[in-house]
Parts: C-alpha cells; structure tokens; sequence
C-alpha cells in the first residue's frame, strides 16, 4: 500500500446529509429559505429543515412537475427555495418546468439532486440518475454543481443560496470521504487543484475526486507525474484550469459517475479543442446499471482508481 | 374608444367594463391580423374574464408593478397572449401603440408571453399545464408574508388534459390555499377540434369539487357574474377557488365563433376588416 499522503482520506457523511444539514442552518440564518419536497425527505434529508422549520417546508406529495411550479412561484415571490428530490425524479420529472419556469424566466430557484449514480446500490437503474448533468447543463444560465464530500456539499449550498439565478446541485447517497480542510474556500466556476502534475492531469467531480487522488497515488509511484484537479462546478466551466492543464501536461483523463455522454468530460473535451487540443480518455458510464451493493457496482462499472490509472496509462501513450 | 397609453379604466361599472371588452377585442383582431399568425381564438374567449381581473378585481398598480401587496396573474394558457397583451396595454403596463408588433423580431410582445421582454409579467408561459403550479407558489409565499396578494390563474379547457394541472388541483386544495383562483377558459375546442372529440374534460365542474375546491360556474362573457364569482372567491375561507367559466371560442367576431379553424389561425386583412365591423 502506497504511504498516505496529505490527501489521506477520512470517511465522512454522505453529501445529500450534508446538504440537509446546511440547508437547515441556511433555514435559521435567513427566513427567506425555503424547502420544497416530494415525499422524499427521509432520504434527500430536508427532514432536518423540515423539523425545525415545518411552515417554510412544503410538501407537495409525488408530484415533481407541480413541485418546480411552486418552487418557480416561491422564488418569484422573493423566496430562495430549494426543491430537492432524487436526481432521477426531480431532473427527469421535472425536466420540462425546469425549463419553462425556471430556465428560460431566470428564476431563483434552487434544485437539489440526491441518489446520483449507480452508487445508491441495491435500488437499480429507475432511481440511478446517470443522465442529469447532461440535462442540467442544457439548461441556459444554469449553474451546476456535483460537490466531492461534506465540506464541498456545506460551501456549494450557501454559493446556491447566495447565487441569484437558477442552480442544480447534485448529491449521493453513500458516505464518502472527506477530501477537503474544513476552512477550504470554494468559488462558483472555479475548480481546485488538489494535486501538481506535469505528466498527466486527473479531472473529476464527485464520487471520483477521492478516486482520483488514489489514481495519483499509484501513478506517482510509477514516476508519472499526476495533477488532479477537482471540478465541484460543471456549469460555468473552468476554462482557464482546463485550458492550462492541457497546456502544461498535454494529456487529460477525466473522471465521473454520470454518463460519458453529456457529462463533464465532453465538456472538458469542448474547451481542450478550443484551447490547446490534446489527447484525452474518458472515465464514466456507458449504459444503466444494474442492483448490488454500491462497492460491488463501483468495481463492475469501473468507477476505480484503477479505471483511472488504465485511462492514465492508455493516454499517455497516445501522448507524444 | 382608442387604447389608452397611460390611463387604466379601473370600473365596477359593467357597461364601461363592456366597453373595454370591446375595445380590447378590436386590438386582438388588430394585432393578429398584422402578425399574420396567432390564435384568435382562445383570445377572444377570455376578453372578459381578464378585463373583470385587471380593470376591477385586481390589486394592482400598473405605475408600480413591483408593488410586493399586488395580486399576481398568470396566463396558464399562454397562446392567449393577444388577450393579455391588450389589456396590460389598457392598463400602461406597455405601450398599446406597438401592439402591432406581435410577434416581430424584437417585440416585447412575443408570440407566448416573455418575462424577459415584459418585466411586468409574473411567469413566462406557453407549454401547457404549469402555470396553476406557480400561481400555488404565490400564494403560499403570500399567505407566509401576510400579505393580501391573491393569484389568479387563467387555464385552457384543453389545457386541463394536462396531468400537472391535476398534481396542482390536489396541492392547492391540501395547502388550503384560499388566496388562489383558477378560471378554466370553458370554450370546448382545442387545437385538433371539439374538447369532447378530442379527450372530453367532463364532468368538469365536479372534478375539481371532487379535488377539494369551492368551485363556481359562470358564463364566462357575463361581467356582473363573473365579479360575483371572484368575489366569492375572495370570500371563500380554507380552500382555493375553481372557476369554469362557459365560453364562446372566437367571440364577438361571427365568423370566429365556435370555430376551430380560428384557434391557431390568424385573420387576413379582409377578414380582419370584417370582424373590426361587428367590433366597432
């Protein structure tokens, strides 16, 4: 086993409970924050806010269209809503109001996503949202974040709330570990690199910046110089950070649990073109999973630090 | 009568409101016939339902439209914007001399009302079913603030089909949301034909009893009913109102009535001329 780092990682809480416990201190902070649900809050965890604040909590039953109606209405009334659900109904559902009422008016209402990825486990492929980064940066003037641990989650709910304008924030289920110092900032549209490297860059999102960081690991000790860099926000990418990596280290693997198509790597790939083309390889999804337990899925859907260090591997060859 | 640019008819008086009316059924045919597309009818249907709401039921301050006290309206049935468009312009929301510009490059009158280009609009709308939904945030947002704010919502028959409407029935009745009024647009055609060759909405009035709403039937072209619906509404403690207002798609205009050529088909000059003669 390679020697801990200063990224050694320590088990934490899930995002989506980090979400629900920030969102309830956002709820004592300002009374303009409000919590929108459908059934659900047992899981996506505005039960928190919900118990210390059942009059701004709403519960609007399985319904998801209605739910991002009146959270539309919420927000244009001067309220800061945050409509949560499992990324799979909330984006999917609500979809075509996310538009509507939300996107195209440019209304200040907060979406939150729980049960992102395969990672939920046992569940299966009808609450394993895989699809929604792709639809949510479809969205004009959207911004979207997909937050790596506690700390992320805390931050990038506050920037949602502070943030005038729509956002989607995804979460999962599973705890994960914590990558980053309690006192960590966090800026919309800026991602943070959380490792140098000169021979390869690591980007990831999510589930798989903690992958990322033991992919360095592996790759370090083989003399591969790895930089990795965390991008808690899809939408407004960081092109600078993009465009540097692709400068300086001429070779990108990026990292999801989100569908190859649409998700962050197409988008990184977008910028790359644009800016200093380099080979790239793509770590993600390719089609719906399938019930297991969220480690059995991980590894058969090759969302491992090994996946990353093959891509690694693989990208540095076509590096000349 | 001419539009007026600054001065709103605020009225309880119903012959004046029949005035309006009128006039704000010449600006439809007006402007529709310069944009050479729209929907007629579906605009005509609602002439008095929305000149009862503006010129005399509603809070509201066109010199102030931020004012945080005001009811909010919503066209749920945003193909109707002619309607909208005309009596906001009546009002001075927005200048009735560009009415004409109706779904030209750079109106602010776009072809489904645009809260991009018109500040004044609450929601933008146009893809059916969703506008009840917002209109139900309004009024928890309103009742939480202590606020008078009521929200009135206007939807299409056809538009009912829609199942959100449905999700929105069941939430505004459990919230007990008595500060929010829906008014169905009862004017029984669609874009295809006959609501009841279509996918028939009946027995209308009792489904929405049925969900939970104090609901009223009117005849939609009758002003003095139509202010004694909203005020019952208004009166109504512990539950949101439905109203089915009957309507005539196209009216006013002969020709128009009660066809469904005329719900997504815009009048020739010729046609227009015609229609502006019984209108005059």
């Amino acid at each position: 086993m390679a020697a801990p780092t200063k990224f050694e990682l320590k088990p934490g809480m899930a995002t989506r409970e980090a979400f629900g416990k920030t969102l309830a201190a956002l709820g004592r902070e300002n009374p303009a924050v409000w919590a929108v649900d459908a059934d659900l809050s047992k899981s996506t965890l505005t039960s928190y806010f919900a118990k210390e604040f059942p009059d701004r909590f709403v519960s609007c039953g399985i319904a998801e269209a209605n739910m991002v109606g009146v959270a539309a209405g919420l927000a244009v009334s001067g309220k800061i809503p945050f409509a949560a659900s499992f990324s799979a109904f909330i984006m999917n559902k609500g979809f075509e109001q996310l538009r509507v009422l939300v996107a195209y008016p440019g209304v200040n209402a907060k979406i939150v996503g729980t049960h992102s990825g395969i990672s939920i486990g046992e569940d299966g492929p009808s609450q394993m949202s895989i699809e929604e980064i792709s639809l949510a940066c479809s969205l004009p003037g959207f911004v979207v974040f997909a937050p790596a641990d506690e700390v992320a989650t805390a931050a990038l709910v506050r920037a949602a709330a502070a943030h005038y304008g729509p956002v989607f924030i995804r979460t999962g289920r599973p705890k994960v570990p914590v990558i980053y110092a309690a006192d960590q900032k966090f800026e919309i549209g800026k991602a943070i690199e959380l490792a140098p490297g000169a021979d390869v860059s690591l980007f990831a999102n999510g589930l798989l910046v903690a992958e990322a960081l033991r992919a360095r690991e592996a790759l370090e000790a083989e003399g591969i110089s790895t930089r990795v860099v965390d991008f808690h926000t899809v939408k407004p990418l960081d092109r600078d950070a993009v465009a540097r990596a692709a400068a300086e280290t001429r070779a990108i693997v990026v990292a999801e649990e989100h569908l190859v198509d649409g998700g962050l790597g197409v988008r990184v790939a977008q910028v790359v073109t644009e800016t200093n083309p380099c080979p790239m390889e793509f770590v993600g999804l390719t089609a719906y999973a399938e019930s297991g337990t969220p480690d059995q899925l991980l590894d058969k859907y090759g969302m491992r630090a090994a996946n990353i260090v093959a891509a690694a591997h693989k990208v540095l060859e076509r590096k000349r | 009568m001419v539009l007026s640019e600054v001065l709103m008819k605020r009225t309880h008086n119903v012959q004046e409101l029949q005035e309006t009316s009128k006039s704000v059924r010449r600006a439809i045919i007006e402007m529709l016939a310069a944009a050479k597309s729209g929907h007629p009818g579906g605009s005509l249907s609602a002439v008095e339902i929305l000149v009862t709401l503006f010129n005399d039921v509603m809070r509201h301050d066109p010199a102030n439209p931020d004012w945080p006290d005001r009811d909010r309206f919503i066209l749920s049935k945003g193909h109707a914007a002619p309607v909208l468009y005309a009596v906001m312009a009546e009002c001075g929301y927005t200048p009735a001399s560009e009415l004409n510009t109706l779904r030209k490059l750079g109106s602010i009158y776009q072809g489904h009302p645009d809260k991009r280009f018109i500040a004044a609009l609450e929601i933008s709308t146009g893809s059916l079913g969703e506008g009840l939904s917002v209109a139900l945030g309004m009024g928890l947002a309103a009742r939480w603030d202590k606020r008078p704010t009521r929200a009135y919502c206007v939807l299409g028959d056809g538009e009912i089909q829609e199942g959100q409407v449905w999700e929105a029935a069941m939430f505004g009745a459990f919230h007990k949301l008595d500060n929010v009024v829906a008014i169905v647009d009862y004017n029984r055609i669609q874009l295809d034909g006959f609501v009841k060759d279509i996918m028939e909405v009946e027995p209308l009035a009792a489904k929405w009893v049925s969900f939970g709403w104090n609901t009223i039937e009117v005849d939609g072209h009758d002003i003095a009913a139509l202010q004694k619906a909203f005020a019952d509404a208004g009166s109504t403690k512990g539950k949101p109102t439905a109203i089915v207002a009957r309507t005539i798609k196209g009216k006013g205009v002969s020709f128009m009535e009660n066809n469904p050529k005329y719900h997504g088909v815009a009048p020739t000059r010729e046609e227009a001329e015609i229609a502006l003669k019984e209108l005059a």
